[in-house]
């Protein structure tokens, strides 16, 4: 059988969803069900990644080192990843994951910018973690420009390099030819992680893994920013039609979904307008929750919000800029 | 007599520095040095008439007539550095994340002690934003302070991106040691949009929010401060109450001299920095 390395991110980017509001004992309990699914891999904390809890993105529940401790303690076979957005996080951070055993730290930049990634990928790999490159945004970039970050990122010592569309602003024919010309440039293997909000998450993921990558993402009932992640129980059902073999037991996946998920959602995981509009504009996909918020406060449309941020070409991270653009709006509203 | 100057370190920050100190004509700059014959800094001194060495600190101390030294090199570089301008009598400003002698605002704190011969200046991010906490934690304490400084991708050299952990932890304990918070939080991205945006921070404080108006007087009061040394520092968003926080923004705009206006980021640093420099010379001028 054919085979492909799935890491879940309910834990991670599905924090977005709900705020950051999982508390460490809630975060434990459900990555325990996870690693008895036969997920090989999960990553945890702030959907910001480690020390993204604040107050541009949102406060956490737990603390980073207490959800550490929670997953850390409860996992068999399953591995511990997390996400550090450097300018974000910090190595002091990622110490504290070590100290629970994490496996592998992601390091994220936007794709145009992967050299402040030298630094993390270069500590991880000198302390024995595995160490992936996430390219975020990369529907902002050129094909070519893509393979350049990527080969950059393989250089620093990166085991593996991610194309991540986080806008999910990305049609099939896009993450083809990105994932080929990142397979082309590097000698390593290539990851895709996706965004629903043009709703091709799982027609994505195919497409990537059609064009050569190996590793991939997907969170349960699709639980992350914007419209969600790729959702997990559909791509391991349709991975196992198409003769892959992903060692996850689908009804215990659908059993999470059902039994634990969905009671801790705060709304359905469905392209809302404003979901789509951030996948359709091609801005960041957690803006979504602030930019109804600053909507509300602000008297103005949020998919106005939403498009704006994207023909203002915004990259991830740039929550407080949503604030501005709401009150730039409103200012304009008023003299109408 | 005018206070004699150098330069170490030819990078952008050094040509920034070099072109205000000739524009505002308070320092005699005597010296730009650098370790690489073929550096672009260094010609172009040379081309305005000032006197370079590939020697790089070695050529500054052989000099022996330099009464102020800018260190615009790195953290290593300057740790190496320090003990050595110490010894030689003088004085340093540390545009270096190695922070051997105590931070400077020059809007908060340029009353620093009277035997200080290094002072540092922080971070752009730090620059920028550590006077805004100041006049929030004046009016009312400031529990916590996070700061988000977004820069163009064109304005951040391979210094800053290279030592990006460094700029975000300086940058939290300036927020705590010179702006008063009790605890800080930094955060930088880069933005590659073109053309660039110019430098924009968001200051957000948890405090007791009932005190806005005179929080608002109180950051008005600083940017004008700071506007004195930064004439392109201006707020973008007055100070507001955003449930149990305070959010201010503020944008900088670049002088233009050395890279465009939109590296308001490098303007601001080398601006402050010199403003320490002219304060030293007002200070001690006459003394040696």
């Amino acid at each position: 059988m054919k085979q492909i390395r799935i890491i879940d991110v309910t834990l991670r980017d599905g924090m977005h969803a709900i705020s950051h509001q999982l508390s460490a004992h809630e975060m434990g309990k459900i990555a325990q069900k996870l690693d008895e699914s036969g997920i090989g891999m999960i990553e945890i904390g702030h959907g910001d990644g480690i020390g993204g809890s604040s107050l541009q993105y949102g406060l956490a529940k737990s603390l980073d080192r207490e959800y550490f401790e929670a997953v850390s303690t409860v996992l068999k076979n399953c591995k511990m990843d997390v996400l550090l957005i450097p300018g974000i996080g910090t190595i002091e951070d990622l110490k504290v994951a070590m100290e629970y055993g994490a496996h592998t730290v992601r390091v994220a930049t936007h794709v145009t910018e992967a050299d402040v990634s030298e630094q993390h990928i270069m500590f991880a790999k000198k302390n024995g973690l595995e160490a992936i490159g996430f390219l975020m945004m990369s529907h902002m970039a050129s094909v070519e420009k893509v393979a350049e970050q990527a080969k950059l990122m393989e250089n620093y010592g990166a085991d593996t390099v991610y194309v991540t569309d986080s806008a999910g602003a990305m049609v099939p024919n896009d993450v083809k030819m990105r994932i080929s010309a990142v397979k082309e440039a590097i000698n390593i293997p290539v990851g895709f992680h996706a965004h629903n909000n043009l709703g091709l998450a799982v027609g994505n993921t195919i497409a990537a893994i059609e064009a050569g990558a190996t590793v991939v993402d997907g969170s349960v009932r699709g639980l992350g920013a914007g419209a969600g992640n790729t959702q997990l129980e559909a791509l391991v059902a349709v991975l196992n039609k198409m003769g892959y073999d992903t060692g996850i037991d689908l009804y215990k996946l659908m059993d999470i979904g059902q039994n634990v998920i969905d009671p801790i959602m705060c709304r359905p995981q469905i392209i809302s307008n404003d979901a789509l509009a951030i996948g359709y504009a091609g801005a960041y996909g957690s803006f979504l929750l602030h930019a109804r918020r600053a909507a509300e406060k602000f008297g103005v449309d949020s998919r106005d919000i939403l498009l704006e941020l994207g023909r203002l070409k915004t990259v991830g991270g740039q929550e407080d800029l949503i604030i501005d653009v709401a009150i730039e709006l409103s200012k304009k509203q008023k003299t109408k | 007599m005018k206070m004699k100057a150098a330069i170490l370190g030819p990078g952008n920050i050094g040509i920034d520095l070099m072109i205000k100190i000739l524009k505002r004509k308070r320092l005699d700059l005597v010296m730009m040095a650098g370790i690489d014959p073929n550096s672009y800094g260094l010609k172009l001194a040379q081309e305005k008439g000032i006197k370079t060495t590939i020697e790089g600190i070695d050529g500054i101390l052989k000099a022996g007539n330099i009464d102020i030294v800018f260190d615009a090199t790195g953290a290593k570089a300057h740790q190496v550095n320090a003990p050595l301008l110490k010894k030689a009598g003088i004085f340093a400003v540390d545009l270096t994340p190695a922070a051997v002698g105590p931070y400077c605002i020059p809007a908060v704190n340029l009353d620093y002690d009277s035997d200080v011969d290094n002072v540092n200046m922080v971070t752009c991010g730090g620059q920028a934003t550590v006077p805004i906490v100041y006049a929030m934690n004046r009016v009312t304490p400031v529990e916590y302070a996070e700061i988000v400084a977004t820069l163009s991708s064109k304005s951040a050299g391979p210094g800053t991106r290279q030592n990006i952990d460094e700029f975000t932890e300086t940058t939290s304990n300036a927020l705590v040691k010179v702006g008063g918070a009790k605890k800080g939080k930094a955060i930088i991205i880069l933005n590659p949009a073109d053309p660039p945006l110019m430098m924009r921070n968001t200051i957000y404080c948890k405090c007791d929010v009932s005190r806005i108006e005179e929080i608002v007087s109180s950051v008005n009061a600083i940017v004008t401060e700071v506007k004195k040394y930064v004439p392109g520092y201006h707020l973008k968003v007055a100070p507001y109450a955003d449930g149990e926080r305070i959010v201010a923004m503020v944008e900088v705009e670049g002088a233009g001299d050395y890279l465009p206006k939109y590296s308001g980021n490098l303007d601001i640093i080398t601006s402050a920095a010199v403003a320490v420099a002219e304060h030293y010379a007002d200070q001690n001028e006459g003394a040696n």
